[in-house]
C-alpha cells in the first residue's frame, strides 16, 4: 500500500514497539480491543493531571473546564458518526452498556405479550442475552435469523421473519467472530417499511470504516471506545430523538433529573436523562482524542490497508494444509477465524503467544456462531491499519510450526 | 520453540493423540460434565466403583491438548485406587498447577503427573490442565456439573 506509511503510524502507537517472550509483539487482537495511539494516552493525563472534577455540577472553574472537554467529546462523536443531534449521542460504558440500555428501556417502552424481537445467528452474546431478558421480562418471543455456511445472513429468510408482530430488529454492522459486514442499510430499510427499529451492534464497524447513521437510517447506533484506539470504559449509543424522547430511563440518580421529590421525579432532557451518575469522564474525553486521532489519518487510506492485510492473510492461511477458515463471507473486515485440523484453539494461541504473537482463541462470545460452524472455538487474528504483512508473515510462520508441533 | 518444552512436552502431545480411557463406561456409578466457560470446553468424566476402589474411570469431551492429555494420564492414574487415595491426588495436583506444592521439594504421589507443573508458567492454561480433575471431584462427589469458574 504505497499510500499508507504503517512504519509512520506504528510509531503512534507506543505498546507495539515491546517485545514478547523475547521476540517483537505482533498484535493481532484487534477486534478484542484496540491499541491507543500516545495522542490519546497524552490526552487522558492532561486531563487527569490539570482538569479533573466533577462535570455538570460545579460552578468552579475545574467543573466547568472538565464538562466543557467532556461535551466537546460528544460534539466529536456526533460528527464522527454524522449523527443529526449531539444529544442523541450517549455516553455508555461500552457496546454492552449500550445494548443492555436500549434492550432495557425500548423493551418497557414498546414491547409487550406476544411481541417479537428478531436477532441473527451471528450476534455476539451481549446482542442476544439483553434481548433475551427483555423477551422473558415482557412475555415476548425472541427470534433468530439464520446465517449461510458463509457466515452470512441470510437475507430472504430475514424478510419472511419480519411481520406485523416485530417490534425490533438487533444486528450486529460486523461480526465479531467471523468479520461478515451484514447489510444493515438494506436490513433497515426492510425493517422500517414496517414500521420496525434497528439495533445496531456497532463495535466492530467503527475501528474499519466511515460511519453515517443518517445514511444508514439507523434507529440505535452502539459502539465502544476501546475497539476504536480509545480507552477502555468509553463508549456510545446513539439513538433517534423519536425513541429515546419516549423511552424510559435506563438507570436512575444523580445528573438525570429535573426535579425530585418524594411523590415525584421527572427527567431531564437528552443525553442526560440516560446519563445516571458521574461517567467515565477521562474515557469520554480520551474517546473525543481517538477520533481525532483517527479524522487527523487517511482513514480510507487505513481500510484498504486493512484490506490488503485481509486478503494477503487469507491467502498465505488457506495455502497451509490442515487450515480450514470459518466465516468466508464476501463482505468482511479483516478479521480471520481458523482452525487447524486436531489442535485446539488454545494451543495455537499459546503457541503464537510464545512467538510474541496475540491472537484470539476460544468462542468468542459468540456460542450460537461456533455451534452452526460446529466447531467448540476458533482462532481468531485481527487486524489493524498499524498491522503489517510482515506480521501476517510471521502468524503463518508459527501457525506451520504449530503444526509441526502437533503433527 | 525451547520455550514451549515445559508445556507441549513429548507425553502430553502423545496423550493428546491418543488418549487413553476416552470413551463412556456403561453403568457407571458416577459422573459429572466439567465445563471451562472461559474456552466452551466440556468433558465428561465417568466412573466404575468397586466397593471403595475405582474399579474403571474414562472420559469423554473436547477440549485443548492439555486439558485431554490431563484427562488421559488421569484416568491411567487412578484406576485401582481408592477413593481416599483419588481425592488426595486430586489436592495434590490441584496444588501443584497452582503453585502451592513444589513437585521437587514437598512430598507427593503425583508421579507421571507432575508433567503438568509447566502449566504454572502459563497461567491462562491452569485450569485446561485441572479441569478433568475438578470434574473427577464433582463425580466422586456425586455433583453432576462443575465448572472451573
Amino acid at each position: 500500500m504505497s499510500d499508507w506509511d504503517v512504519e509512520k503510524i506504528r510509531k503512534d502507537f507506543p505498546v507495539l514497539s515491546q517485545t514478547v517472550n523475547g521476540k517483537p509483539l505482533v498484535y493481532l487482537d484487534n477486534a478484542a480491543s484496540s491499541q491507543v495511539p500516545q495522542s490519546v494516552i497524552d490526552r487522558t493525563s492532561k486531563y487527569l493531571a490539570e482538569e479533573h472534577s466533577n462535570i455538570h455540577r460545579g460552578v468552579h472553574y475545574l467543573s466547568q473546564h472538565a464538562t466543557t472537554a467532556y461535551e466537546a467529546a460528544r460534539e466529536k462523536v456526533k460528527r464522527f458518526i454524522n449523527a443529526p443531534d449531539v444529544n442523541c449521542c450517549i455516553f455508555v460504558r461500552g457496546t454492552t452498556e449500550g445494548i443492555n440500555l436500549v434492550a432495557h428501556s425500548y423493551g418497557k417502552g414498546f414491547i409487550g405479550e406476544g411481541d417479537e424481537i428478531l436477532v441473527s445467528q451471528l450476534e455476539h452474546h451481549s446482542n442476544i442475552i439483553p434481548w433475551q431478558v427483555t423477551a422473558e421480562e415482557r412475555g415476548a418471543k425472541l427470534r433468530m435469523i439464520p446465517i449461510n455456511d458463509r457466515g452470512e445472513i441470510m437475507i430472504e429468510e430475514y424478510d419472511k421473519l419480519l411481520n406485523e408482530r416485530t417490534k425490533i430488529v438487533a444486528v450486529s454492522h460486523v461480526s465479531n467472530s467471523l468479520g461478515t459486514v451484514n447489510p444493515i442499510k438494506e436490513m433497515i430499510a426492510t425493517a422500517h417499511k414496517l414500521g420496525v427499529p434497528v439495533c445496531v451492534d456497532a463495535a466492530q464497524s467503527v475501528p474499519h470504516f466511515p460511519v453515517d447513521v443518517q445514511d444508514l437510517d439507523a434507529d440505535f447506533y452502539v459502539f465502544s471506545g476501546h475497539k476504536m484506539f480509545g480507552p477502555t470504559g468509553s463508549g456510545v449509543m446513539y439513538g433517534k430523538r423519536e425513541w429515546l424522547d419516549k423511552m424510559p430511563p435506563y438507570q436512575t440518580g444523580g445528573s438525570q433529573i429535573r426535579t425530585v421529590s418524594f411523590e415525584k421525579t421527572t427527567y431531564a432532557p437528552l443525553p442526560a436523562k440516560f446519563e445516571a451518575g458521574t461517567p467515565a469522564i477521562a474515557a469520554g474525553i480520551g474517546l473525543g482524542a481517538a477520533i481525532d486521532y483517527l479524522n487527523s489519518i487517511d482513514f480510507a487510506a487505513a481500510a484498504a490497508h486493512e484490506h490488503d492485510l485481509l486478503e494477503y492473510a487469507t491467502a498465505r492461511l488457506a495455502d497451509i494444509p490442515g487450515i480450514k477458515i470459518t466465516g468466508t463471507a464476501a463482505e468482511k473486515a479483516s478479521v480471520l477465524s481458523f482452525t487447524i485440523e486436531n489442535v485446539h484453539p488454545h494451543d495455537i494461541g499459546t503457541i503464537l503467544d510464545q512467538q510474541g504473537i496475540a491472537v484470539r482463541a476460544g468462542h468468542h462470545c459468540a456460542q450460537p456462531v461456533m455451534q452452526f460452524f460446529d466447531v467448540p472455538a476458533t482462532a481468531r487474528a485481527s487486524f489493524a491499519f498499524y498491522n503489517t504483512r510482515e506480521e501476517v508473515d510471521k502468524l503463518a510462520d508459527a501457525v506451520q510450526k504449530v503444526i509441526e508441533v502437533f503433527a | 520453540m525451547s520455550e514451549l518444552n515445559d508445556l507441549y512436552q513429548e507425553t502430553i502431545l502423545e496423550h493428546n493423540k491418543n488418549p487413553r480411557n476416552f470413551r463412556e463406561i456403561e453403568g457407571a456409578d458416577k459422573q459429572a460434565v466439567g465445563n471451562n466457560p472461559l474456552c466452551g470446553d466440556a468433558l465428561r468424566v465417568f466412573v466404575r466403583m468397586d466397593g471403595d476402589t475405582v474399579d474403571d474411570v474414562a472420559f469423554k469431551g473436547s477440549g485443548c491438548a492439555i486439558s485431554k492429555a490431563s484427562a488421559s494420564m488421569m484416568t491411567q492414574t487412578l484406576k485401582g485406587k481408592t477413593r481416599e487415595e483419588a481425592e488426595a491426588m486430586f489436592h495434590e495436583f490441584q496444588d501443584m498447577v497452582t503453585g502451592k506444592l513444589d513437585v521437587e521439594t514437598d512430598e507427593n504421589h503425583l508421579g507421571k503427573l507432575k508433567i503438568f507443573s509447566g502449566v504454572l508458567e502459563f497461567p491462562a492454561r491452569v485450569k485446561c490442565a485441572s479441569l478433568s480433575w475438578h470434574t473427577l471431584n464433582a463425580a466422586l462427589s456425586g455433583e453432576d456439573e462443575v465448572s472451573t469458574e
